[in-house]
């Protein structure tokens, strides 16, 4: 199972910050997983022009392959004028109709005030849904009040995780079941 | 539709596409060298004119897992290697040729094939060729636009004067060799929606239709908009030849022919698609309704009548050797073809003497 966390903001802290727990909480949960972190800060990709995924070359030929490879993706995003940042939604315009076929994916929202509870609801679900993502409904809204010097500091934010760890897991193994059985009966 | 070498009397025109690709076969592992595919699909040609298919073609592709890359090449080859089916471009990518190269190439396959050669001519689905070939593919649109209308102005003039953005002016330019007619039949590529359709309406040129999948009936919309185009631009429809590609493979049972088949087009579009065919939805090409040609000889009889009362086409152009699927079973398919399928094609679409 290839697990990606997309880390979906090219500024800030906050979103890596949660994303870093992430990657430490499925370590020690489930060292078995191939679990890669990408930080959408650490690559150049370029806009969206339409073509083919596999027509890009450099940072955005390897990133978007990755995304494509995955089984379970989770997102972290930042709230950018109540909505996701540019730097993600190109990774979703970057790939094809369906690019989420038969994969699972959770997400996390940092954001600067409980004000944007509803911007993932709004502006991330809608698109995730529409590339057929068996979304993973509950997701962790980290307010910057749960930060200091770059840290978690409030422990709620880490039992969340927990759980939206955990979810995202058994949420990846019951659709692989219902794949397998679906696919089983297809008998070719 | 004389101008186009149809004649309806004789029915729906049934006929193969290759895109040419170059795949391992899913179920070995094994890839065949790129020189066997070649001579394979020149084999290919030669079986389907032996089962009496009306028309053969062979596109470009400019990337890996492909082979056809110089098609006009190949399809001088088959003219040599046959006498009576019609041949053609599946697709020409006219925005990164010459208008005048590719037209002076299929003039002069028409003339060593006796007047069998026709171009349909596309955009590209994938886009490294130009890159390759010294185009920017930010000029997509336009580079195509203009060299399409290029090669139906020298299809149409044999001298001509001409002016454009992406290549130096013709100044009373004479393009030799006329084809055997003085003309070819030139199509244009259409990818399956309605807004691409509409566009070969306004030019008044026969639609080649290509179709992944789903319910006939969608692509029923889109000949609807292309016909309508056509007429509200002052072309006659009754004119204009319209072609519907698809996926095709005949078994025992309908089961047989997806088991058979799934794995070949799921692989093969993994490749050079950059993803799998769902299966949920081939699995669907069971249904009646559903423009994929997979099934026994009957139930691809009965699709393609169903498509044809749908269409009202003129040309069905199958796929079959997508993904590295071997020489053998196409053989087969063929033979198939030959003795069951386009007997009935015939004599429900054609108006013969016994009807």
């Amino acid at each position: 199972m290839k697990i990606i966390g997309l880390s979906g903001s090219i500024v800030g802290s906050k979103t890596r910050t949660v994303m870093d727990a992430v990657a430490k909480e499925i370590a020690e949960k489930y060292p078995e997983a191939d679990f890669q972190l990408i930080d959408l800060k650490d690559y150049d990709l370029q806009f969206s022009d339409g073509r083919n995924y596999l027509d890009y070359s450099g940072d955005t030929a390897w990133v978007t392959r990755q995304v494509m490879e995955a089984d379970v993706m989770i997102i972290g995003t930042p709230v950018f004028q109540a909505s996701i940042p540019a730097s993600l939604k190109n990774i979703f315009d970057l790939l094809p109709v369906g690019a989420f076929q038969d994969k699972t994916v959770s997400f996390f929202v940092t954001a600067g005030s409980s004000k944007h509870y509803l911007v993932a609801d709004h502006q991330l679900k809608p698109t995730l849904s529409y590339m057929k993502a068996q979304i993973v409904q509950t997701f962790v809204y980290v307010e910057e009040k749960s930060f200091q010097q770059k840290k978690i500091v409030d422990d709620d934010v880490f039992i969340r995780l927990e759980r939206l760890i955990e979810d995202t897991m058994d949420t990846y193994e019951a659709n692989e079941i219902i794949r397998k059985k679906k696919e089983d009966s297809y008998g070719f | 539709m004389e101008q186009y070498r149809i004649d309806q009397k004789k029915g729906l025109e049934f006929g193969l596409y290759t895109l040419g690709d170059h795949l391992a076969n899913p179920f070995t592992g094994k890839r065949i060298s790129a020189q066997q595919r070649l001579q394979e699909i020149i084999e290919l040609a030669k079986l389907a004119e032996q089962a009496g298919l009306d028309f053969f073609s062979v596109g470009e592709s400019h990337q890996d897992y492909f082979t056809t890359q110089a098609h006009s090449v190949v399809l001088a080859a088959i003219a040599q290697a046959t006498k009576t089916i019609k041949l053609g471009s599946s697709s020409t990518i006219i925005s990164t040729s010459d208008p005048v190269r590719v037209y002076e190439d299929f003039a002069t396959i028409d003339l060593i094939s006796n007047g069998r050669a026709e171009i349909i001519a596309g955009r590209a689905s994938r886009i490294g060729l130009f890159e390759l070939l010294g185009y920017d593919v930010q000029d997509y649109e336009a580079l195509y636009e203009e060299k399409f209308d290029l090669l139906l102005q020298i299809n149409e003039k044999e001298r001509l004067s001409w002016e454009g953005d992406y290549r130096a002016p013709l100044k009373d330019a004479h393009v030799l060799p006329r084809p055997k007619d003085n003309t070819l039949p030139i199509w244009r590529a259409v990818g399956g929606t309605p807004a691409s359709a509409m566009k070969a309406g306004y030019t008044g040129v026969p639609m080649m239709l290509a179709t992944l999948g789903g319910p006939a009936s969608a692509f029923k919309n889109v000949i609807d908009a292309y016909r309508e185009t056509a007429e509200r631009s002052g072309h006659h429809t009754d004119d204009l030849p319209v072609g519907v590609t698809g996926f095709f493979h005949v078994a025992e049972t309908s089961q047989e022919a997806l088991q058979q088949m799934y794995p070949y087009i799921n692989e093969g579009m993994k490749l050079t698609n950059g993803q799998g065919f769902p299966k949920q939805a081939f699995a669907q090409a069971k249904d009646k309704r559903s423009v994929i040609n997979v099934g026994s000889p009957q139930e691809v009889i009965e699709k393609i009548l169903y498509q044809h009362e749908l269409f009202g086409h003129q040309r069905y152009l199958a796929q079959m050797d997508f993904g590295g699927v071997p020489f053998e079973q196409l053989a087969k398919n063929i033979e198939m073809i030959g003795t069951k399928i386009l007997p009935a094609i015939r004599k429900h679409t054609g108006m013969n003497q016994e009807d």
